[in-house]
């Protein structure tokens, strides 16, 4: 009897499917059931950001941080203003820095619920998102308290932040903190121990140390395969080094470990606002060098100088000494790395966005390689990809 | 920290004599410039050294001064978990040159790389795999070099009738407007308008008839 040739098959994943997590377009080569390549193709989402910050000021840069990773918008705006800050050699007042690591921090939970949730949905669990959702909720309340906004808040500035907390605020997400944790308790019983939940993520796509850092890997998934790596801890920005957390490293890099260490991390979270709201200083919420940061608006009514300062912040903006630098923050999803290069005039020359996401879709070849196609519905929600920061 | 990073730069430029071009420390971050034939044996160095282990690549990008005779400049920022720092490597090219892919070193330089290429046109040599990534199927030419309008040159929408997406050439129902709000008299290179005049007759600036 002849030898019967059976070709593999190409299937497209996406861009239009739901457990894409948003355009993502993945070619898979599959022979049978078994994937024997994936090939990512993505750049749907591609709108220019690096070329349109060339053509902008600092300060009208920073509102296309928050358009990149949607989930999680402030902490990319950190990485940012922490760039033009180290360029222009600013102090940040204590306050400022104090609530610029809890919106952070809040952020990071923000994205974690999502992403948690949502990887939840992909491997069948309905519920998590439901629960959660509501917490994901009072959250952003909390941002648009403070900034106006509930997603895109563009709340730091080079300098500080946009303003301060308003009277009530703190209490109110001190309460919030005290609740929260029952939810994560909550969520635990739904998916930890959950046999259909751990037959879908364990062992799936591991990923070795020494592989994942080839591959730059950063963030949770890197410290799911036992590397316990933070920038936070290593390389501590704004007010990190004064404030008491742990990181949880896993040890098996698979997709299982990826979701435990987010659960861990949204505990630590928590911990963190706590110290915040107990340690936060009273003072200035942004610098007070005017050529930065504009003057009050009460003071603007009555003096000239603080008029013009306004005029000047807002129309020329301010100009950054020529140089360059990479300063990078742990974005929720990993490094984030801003890498600057000013020529000295008010405009970036060259603004380089790191994104994390980008590296982790990377790996889509590698992990899923050998795996079943349901499988890869399993990789890209324990990755945690978002297409904004990928596309840029 | 500045210190580390000096003897780290003193390392470099000793044993790869060679191949670094110059180091520079400024901000608390060490730069190297070194030449683009040798980045493949200059990152290996770095990747595994005892006193470099810089195993993470953390960034590849490309960098765009149209003046300069050798235009582009691909930086490549590591990070060494062990020692706890960071370090950026330089490679300047003409618009013509190669770069050397160090995808055989990283693995994760494969699609930073491809990003590079598609945004800059920068050209890596035995890369494996060099298809655009960011732009569309079928984009032509380089977006983020400076000669590339921000509006870019096409524009595209579904044509009802073909029942396909067609291109067009971009139209601007208003022209592209920037305003330049550098200030006449504070770091600006530019003469105020009629001070030229001034400078050509040598007399100072006459005063308007009023």
């Amino acid at each position: 009897m002849a030898e019967t040739q059976i070709k593999n098959m190409n299937l497209n994943f996406g861009p239009q499917h739901p457990a894409a997590h948003g355009v993502l377009r993945m070619v898979l080569e599959m022979d049978g059931e078994i994937i024997a390549r994936a090939d990512p193709h993505i750049g749907l989402l591609h709108r220019g950001t690096e070329k349109l910050i060339e053509h902008k000021t600092y300060v009208q840069a920073v509102p296309y941080f928050d358009r990149l990773d949607y989930v999680a918008p402030q902490n990319q705006e950190h990485a940012f203003v922490l760039a033009v800050e180290k360029l222009l050699g600013l102090e940040v007042p204590p306050r400022a820095q104090y609530i610029r690591v809890m919106y952070a921090e809040i952020g990071r939970i923000l994205n974690h619920i999502l992403n948690i949730t949502s990887y939840a949905i992909d491997v069948g669990a309905m519920t998590p998102m439901l629960w959660a959702f509501e917490e994901r909720e009072k959250l952003m309340e909390f941002c648009e308290r403070v900034s106006g906004a509930r997603m895109h808040m563009a709340y730091y500035r080079p300098g500080g932040v946009a303003a301060d907390m308003p009277d009530g605020l703190a209490d109110d997400i001190a309460t919030w903190c005290d609740h929260y944790p029952q939810l994560i308790d909550d969520l635990e019983t739904l998916l930890t121990e959950n046999r259909i939940f751990k037959q879908r993520t364990v062992d799936i796509g591991i990923i070795t140390p020494e592989q994942a850092m080839d591959r730059g890997f950063s963030g949770p998934n890197l410290r799911a395969c036992g590397v316990a790596w933070d920038l936070r801890r290593a390389q501590p920005y704004d007010a990190y080094d004064k404030i008491d957390f742990d990181v949880p490293v896993g040890k098996h890099g698979d997709c299982y470990d990826r979701y435990l260490i987010r659960m861990v991390e949204m505990r630590e979270s928590v911990k963190i606002i706590r110290q915040c709201l107990k340690d936060m200083p009273a003072g200035h919420i942004k610098s007070q060098d005017h050529k930065v940061s504009p003057p009050p608006r009460a003071d603007m009514k009555g003096s000239m100088e603080a008029m013009i300062h306004h005029f000047k912040v807002f129309t020329e903006g301010f100009h950054v000494p020529a140089g360059e630098t990479y300063t990078a923050v742990e974005a929720p999803k990993g490094e984030f790395g801003v890498y600057l290069v000013s020529d000295g005039s008010n405009k970036p020359y060259r603004c380089k966005i790191r994104a994390p996401g980008f590296a982790h879709l990377q790996a889509m070849d590698f992990l899923s390689k050998g795996h079943m196609l349901a499988d890869v519905v399993a990789n890209i929600g324990s990755l945690d990809v978002v297409f904004g920061e990928i596309d840029r | 920290m500045d210190l580390a990073l000096n003897d780290l730069g003193g390392l470099l430029a000793d044993t790869l004599s060679s191949e670094v071009i110059s180091t520079d420390v400024s901000k608390g971050e060490l730069a190297v410039t070194v030449r683009p034939e040798t980045i493949v044996k200059v990152l290996t160095f770095l990747r595994d050294n005892v006193n470099c282990q810089f195993k993470v690549l953390a960034d590849v990008c490309g960098v765009d001064h149209p003046e300069r005779e050798e235009r582009f400049e691909v930086v490549y920022n590591l990070l060494s978990m062990t020692h706890n720092s960071r370090i950026r490597i330089k490679v300047r090219v003409a618009e013509d040159a190669p770069v050397p892919s160090i995808s055989g070193v990283f693995t994760s330089a494969v699609w930073w790389e491809r990003e590079v290429w598609d945004l800059f046109g920068i050209y890596f040599s035995d890369h494996p795999d060099l298809r655009r990534i960011m732009t569309d199927y079928g984009f032509e030419g380089h977006p983020l070099r400076k000669d590339f309008p921000l509006t870019g040159y096409v524009e595209l929408r579904y044509d009802d009738e073909q029942k396909r997406v067609v291109y067009e050439p971009v139209k601007l129902t208003q022209d592209f407007r920037t305003f330049d709000f550098t200030s006449p008299w504070e770091g600006a290179e530019s003469l105020l308008p009629g001070d030229e005049k001034a400078a050509a007759s040598g007399d100072a600036p006459a005063k308007g008839d009023g």
